[in-house]
């Protein structure tokens, strides 16, 4: 099985799944084999999925062991300060990008620690 | 004949060039391996977005993409990838020859030419012989940002959104091996298909999230973008590599330089020698 997190919502793709091609959102990917299980945090891309076969094009991708809470939080903050403060040079766009993909991270952080 | 201090200046100022050729050397030595690495590392993605964009390719598709679309071309567009510096042996000039025949080609079946250039040599040299220059992306260092490289695919892509343009090359130095680097001329758009294998069905299509238009859209572009990232990175390579060898080949050459004008110093300074003792001979002699 293979979860991510797709633009419309989550997906959880099994063997034999019939071939679709989606965007996706900044979020976790898990790839479970038998009792084993890998998990990524992937920052947007796509997502290709042929009935044998799952490709992820990820736009930048980490293991979800070398994610750091604390670095995390710390991108968290410094982008929000960056929206809150309304210069004129701030690029409003790139700092959001930034805080959703910071948002994302936690979120991506949290989760897996659940499911632990 | 030559006298010895003139000899002595040549020597002096091949062997300081030599010294500067084989740091040169050196330091192409070290930036090779670390490009060659940054080569191999966008080699998994650029390999898998193919397989999907094949993948499409034989998908019975609902929305049929521009980018696969044959127009009649009348105006084509090359991206060319070239290095900021020089020192790098024939590379660039090797790479733009074989533009120019492409371009020449094209010409002659009644399709302009207009370029897109990357790296300061391209933009020097489209310059100098006169083409139709719509973007350039230059100074991109050691390590290119995907970012900077936006812009300019962009502007290609636009162009043939507009119908500017009807066919796109993307031309770059292939690495090969450390020895020996390929210049190519690949067809961008329209997207070659892939040959068709009879045995596979072609009655299914993806299932899209969301719309197939917006999808294809934004993952073709993805596409463009990454081959002209990867040729960018690969032509890094590429200068380093040659620049590794131009030096070396300058260094040897030196030293062969070198090795001749002392044989003529010590010749000279004989011949100094034995004259001044005949002289001495000589003067003996007369006395």
């Amino acid at each position: 099985m293979v979860y991510a997190t797709g633009t419309l919502g989550e997906l959880g793709i099994a063997p034999g799944h019939t071939p679709l091609l989606t965007g996706l959102a900044a979020g976790p990917v898990r790839v479970q084999n038998g009792s084993e299980e890998e998990a990524f945090f992937c920052s947007g891309g796509f997502l290709e999925v042929q009935p044998d076969l799952v490709t992820v094009l990820s736009d930048t991708a980490e293991r979800a062991e070398s994610l750091d809470e604390s670095e995390a939080l710390k991108a968290k903050e410094v982008a929000e300060q960056e929206l809150a403060n309304k210069d004129a040079s701030l690029d409003y766009a790139k700092a959001s990008a930034q805080l959703a993909e910071a948002v994302a991270r936690l979120k991506t952080i949290q989760k897996l620690r659940k499911n632990q | 004949m030559a006298n010895t201090k003139e000899v002595r200046k040549q020597i002096a100022s091949i062997k300081s060039t030599q010294k500067i050729t084989s740091a040169m050397e050196m330091v192409a030595a070290s930036k090779m391996k670390k490009t060659q690495d940054t080569m191999l590392e966008g080699r998994p993605y650029s390999l898998k977005i193919k397989d999907v964009i094949s993948h499409i390719a034989l998908a019975n598709s609902e929305y049929p993409h521009p980018f696969y679309e044959e127009r009649s071309p009348k105006k084509a567009c090359f991206i060319v990838v070239s290095s900021d510096k020089g020192l790098c042996g024939g590379l660039n000039t090797n790479l733009f020859k074989q533009v120019i025949a492409k371009s020449a080609e094209l010409h002659e079946q009644g399709v302009e030419s207009c370029f897109a250039l990357i790296g300061t040599k391209a933009a020097g040299f489209f310059k100098s012989v006169g083409g139709h220059v719509v973007a350039v992306a230059q100074k991109l260092g050691d390590k290119p940002n995907p970012d900077d490289l936006i812009g300019l695919t962009k502007v290609v892509l636009d162009m043939h959104k507009n119908g500017d343009i009807d066919q796109a090359y993307l031309c770059a130095n292939g690495f090969v091996n450390t020895m020996t680097q390929q210049p190519n001329v690949e067809q961008l758009i329209p997207l070659a298909p892939e040959e068709q294998d009879e045995s596979s069905p072609s009655q299914w299509d993806y299932i899209y999230e969301p719309e197939a238009k917006e999808l294809l859209e934004g993952l073709l572009t993805r596409y463009i973008e990454s081959l002209v990232y990867q040729a960018v990175i690969e032509n890094n390579a590429c200068e380093q590599a040659a620049k590794m060898i131009a030096m070396k080949n300058a260094t040897d050459n030196a030293g062969d330089l070198i090795k001749e004008l002392e044989l003529l110093y010590n010749n000279v300074r004989q011949a100094a020698i034995t004259q001044e003792l005949s002289e001495i001979v000589g003067g003996a002699a007369a006395v």
